[in-house]
C-alpha cells in the first residue's frame, strides 16, 4: 500500500490513481478486477500445462514396461506385433514427442485405456469424480459453516466457558487420524448400532437416479425420486460428516485467531466509536477482513481433505476418484494414476483460482498487485 | 453542548491509570490535552465513549449536556457515539476499513443513526468531502482508503466524525501519523471547524506546537493526573508547574 505514484502538483491535492506499478491506465479499459481475473486465469492455464507434463514425467519414471501389461504373452513373443503396437501408441517415438502426443490426447480428451477396467480412463473418471465432487463437496460446506461459526463464537466469547469447550473439540478434531475416525463410526454406527446407512451411494436395491450432474443427490432431487434422494443423503452424511471433522477443527482456530486479531484493529475500534450496531460491526468490519486467512486455510485444507477421500472413500466403499486412485496404483494401472493425477491437479488449480479471485473480490488492495 | 469530566478515575485490576481527571468542554473552543506517552491522555478520550480496552473499569462522571455518559447502557451510548460525541483517531492508515470504500464508510453511521436514506446519505458524503477539501468529493466517494494520502485519509477521517453533526469532537493525536507538511493543514482544519460548526474539540496530543497553534484551553496531564490547566497563552507563557515547565524547556528551539 506505500504510495507508488505521487500526484503531480502536490501530495494533498489530488487522489492517488490505483497505480501500482502495473499499467497506470488513465479513463477506458478494463477495470482493475477485471483486469487482475483475466491475469489469474491465464496464469492457471499454464500450471494446467505444467500439471500434465509432471504427471506425465512421474508416471515415465515408474519402473515398469507398458508393452508387456498390454500385449499377451503369445504377441510379446513377435517383435513384429510389438513394434507395431509401439508404433500406435507412439512410444516407438523419443519421449518429448511422446509428452506432445500425450497432450494432444489430453486435449482430444484420450486419457488413455485403464488395464484393469479395460475402459477408457475417461469414462471410469467420468463415474468417480462426480461420487468425490458430492462428497468432499459436502464436507468443504460443513466444514466452512461449522468452522467459522464455532471460530466466531469462540473468539466472541473468549476465555469464557463455550471457547474452551470448542477449543479442546477443535483439539479433537485435528488430532483424531481420519482412517480411525471412519473405521470406527463405520463399526459403531452401522455394524453395531444399525442407526446409519452402510457403504456406497445408496441403498443396495436401488438404481442410480438419471445422470444429470453425477450428483446423486442433486439428481435425484431433480427427478422428483424423494426415496433415492433420502437414501443417497443418509449415505453421503455420515462420511461426509467423519472427512470434515478434521476441517471443521482447523477451521474453527484458525477463525478464531483471526476474528481476535481484526478485533484488535484500529478501524473496528473507530467502527465502535461510530456507534454501529454489534453487528454489523462484526459482519461489515471484522468478518470481511477475517475472511481471507479463513478463505486460505479452507483452500489449502480442500486439498488435505481430498486426500482424506482415498481412506474415507475405500472403508465406505465410496466408488470415487479416492477408491480408483486406490485401486490403480495396487495395480500399476499407469494410465489410470496418470488421470487421477491430472483430475486432482485440475481440482487443486481450480480451487486455488477460486481462491485468488475470491481475495481480489474481498481486498481491493490485492487487485493492483 | 458541554462535556464535562469530572473525578475520572480508571484502573486496570489493581493498577490505577488514572487518578481522577477534570476537564471541561466547552462549544466553540479546542481544547488541548497534552503530556507524555502514559500519562492517561488517550485513556481519557477513550473513556468518554466507553471504548477503554477489555478488562479497564471507568468511575467518575463523565457529563454531556445533563446525560451521565458513564452510568449508561451500551444501547443508550451507542447512540451518542458517533451521534452527540464523535472521534478522530490518530493514523488513518490503520483507523478506516481498508476492504469499504469511504462512501461507505461515511455514510454507514449516518443511514443509522439519522435514519438517511441511501442517496441522501450519499450527497451528504459528497459534500462533507468538499468541507474538508477532498477535491473531486464526487468520484473520491467511491475509492478506497489506500488510493489517498495521509493527509487526505486524516482529513475523510474527520468527514466521518462530523457526519451526524456531532456537538464533541474527540481527536486523538490526529496529525502525529502525518508528515510536518500536511499537519498544519489538518490543523487549521479543525480549528475552522471548531469555529464554524460551536464544536466542542479535545485535542489530544503530545505535541506543544500543534498545541500553542490551535488550543484556546490547555491541559496538561501527568501520571494519570491533570496537573495544570489554563488559557493557551498563560499556560504555556507562564506554566505554574514544574512538570508544565519541564515540558516546554523540552521544546527544541525557542522558549515559548
Amino acid at each position: 500500500m506505500s504510495p507508488t505514484s505521487v500526484p503531480s502538483k502536490n501530495s494533498e491535492a489530488a487522489p492517488k490513481r490505483e497505480s501500482a506499478g502495473a499499467a497506470p491506465r488513465r479513463g477506458g479499459g478494463p477495470s482493475p478486477l477485471v483486469r487482475f481475473l483475466v491475469r489469474r486465469v491465464l496464469t492457471a492455464l499454464l500450471l494446467a500445462v505444467g500439471i500434465t507434463l509432471v504427471t506425465f514425467v512421474l508416471t515415465n519414471l515408474v519402473p515398469g514396461d507398458p508393452v508387456a501389461a498390454n500385449l499377451g504373452q503369445r504377441a510379446l513373443g513377435d517383435p513384429a506385433i510389438v513394434a507395431q503396437w509401439k508404433a500406435e501408441h507412439g512410444l516407438d517415438k523419443p519421449l518429448p514427442q511422446q509428452y506432445l502426443l500425450h497432450l494432444q490426447g489430453v486435449l482430444q480428451g484420450d486419457l488413455g485405456t485403464s488395464q484393469q477396467s479395460h475402459r477408457p480412463v475417461l469414462d471410469d473418471l467420468a463415474e468417480a469424480v462426480p461420487a468425490t465432487l458430492e462428497l468432499a463437496g459436502t464436507a468443504i460446506l460443513i466444514s466452512l459453516v461449522a468452522g467459522v461459526a464455532f471460530g466466531v463464537i469462540a473468539a466472541l466469547r473468549r476465555d469464557r466457558l463455550s471457547d474452551h469447550v470448542l477449543r479442546v473439540l477443535s483439539l479433537v478434531g485435528i488430532s483424531v487420524p481420519t482412517f480411525w475416525l471412519a473405521l470406527t463410526t463405520f463399526y459403531i454406527f452401522f455394524y453395531r448400532l444399525q442407526i446409519t446407512p452402510g457403504s456406497g451411494r445408496i441403498d443396495p436395491g436401488m438404481s442410480a437416479p438419471p445422470h444429470v450432474t453425477g450428483l446423486y443427490t442433486v439428481d435425484s432431487a431433480l427427478a422428483g425420486q424423494w426415496d433415492v434422494f433420502a437414501s443417497a443423503v443418509g449415505h453421503l452424511a455420515t462420511p461426509a460428516l467423519v472427512l470434515a471433522l478434521y476441517t471443521i477443527g482447523l477451521l474453527t482456530r484458525f477463525t478464531r485467531s483471526a476474528v481476535l486479531e481484526v478485533m484488535g484493529q484500529d478501524y473496528v475500534r473507530a467502527a465502535r466509536a461510530k456507534g454501529l450496531p454489534g453487528r454489523v460491526i462484526l459482519f461489515r468490519y471484522v468478518l470481511r477482513s477475517a475472511l481471507v486467512p479463513i478463505i486460505t486455510v479452507a483452500g489449502l485444507a480442500f486439498g488435505s481433505l481430498l486426500s482424506g477421500t482415498v481412506l474415507v472413500e475405500a472403508i465406505f466403499a465410496w466408488p470415487g476418484v479416492g477408491q480408483y486412485a486406490f485401486k490403480s496404483a495396487t495395480t500399476l494401472d499407469l494410465p489410470a494414476v496418470m488421470g487421477v493425477g491430472l483430475v486432482i491437479g485440475a481440482v487443486y488449480l481450480v480451487i486455488n483460482l477460486i481462491v485468488d479471485v475470491l481475495y481480489g473480490v474481498i481486498d481491493p488492495r490485492v487487485r493492483l498487485t | 453542548m458541554t462535556l464535562t469530566i469530572s473525578g475520572l478515575k480508571v484502573a486496570v485490576g489493581d493498577r490505577e491509570i488514572l487518578r481522577g481527571v477534570d476537564l471541561d468542554l466547552q462549544p466553540g473552543r479546542v481544547h488541548g490535552l497534552a503530556g507524555e506517552s502514559g500519562s492517561g491522555k488517550t485513556m481519557t478520550g477513550l473513556a468518554v465513549l466507553g471504548l477503554l480496552p477489555h478488562g479497564a473499569k471507568a468511575t467518575g462522571r463523565i457529563t454531556l449536556g445533563e446525560r451521565d455518559l458513564l452510568g449508561m447502557s451500551a444501547k443508550e451510548l451507542n447512540k451518542i457515539r458517533g451521534g452527540e460525541v464523535a472521534m478522530v483517531f490518530q493514523d488513518p492508515a490503520t483507523s478506516m476499513h481498508p476492504m469499504l470504500t469511504i462512501g461507505r464508510q461515511l455514510t454507514e453511521h449516518m443511514r443509522h443513526h439519522l435514519g438517511l436514506g441511501r442517496k441522501e446519505a450519499r450527497a451528504r458524503a459528497i459534500e462533507l468531502l468538499g468541507q474538508v477539501r477532498i477535491p473531486g468529493a464526487a468520484s473520491a466517494i467511491d475509492r478506497y482508503p489506500h488510493q489517498f494520502s495521509g493527509g487526505m485519509r486524516q482529513r475523510i477521517a474527520i468527514a466521518i466524525a462530523l457526519a451526524c453533526s456531532p456537538k464533541v469532537l474527540i481527536a486523538d493525536e490526529p496529525t502525529t501519523a502525518l508528515d510536518v507538511t500536511v499537519q498544519a493543514g489538518v490543523l487549521r482544519l479543525l480549528r475552522g471547524l471548531c469555529d464554524d460548526l460551536g464544536l466542542a474539540v479535545l485535542l489530544v496530543t503530545h505535541d506543544l506546537g500543534v498545541m500553542s497553534a490551535v488550543a484556546d484551553e490547555v491541559s496538561v496531564m501527568k501520571e494519570g493526573l491533570v496537573v495544570e490547566t489554563g488559557p493557551r497563552g498563560r499556560v504555556l507563557r507562564d506554566p505554574e508547574h514544574p512538570y508544565t515547565r519541564a515540558l516546554l524547556d523540552s521544546l527544541p528551539g525557542e522558549k515559548a
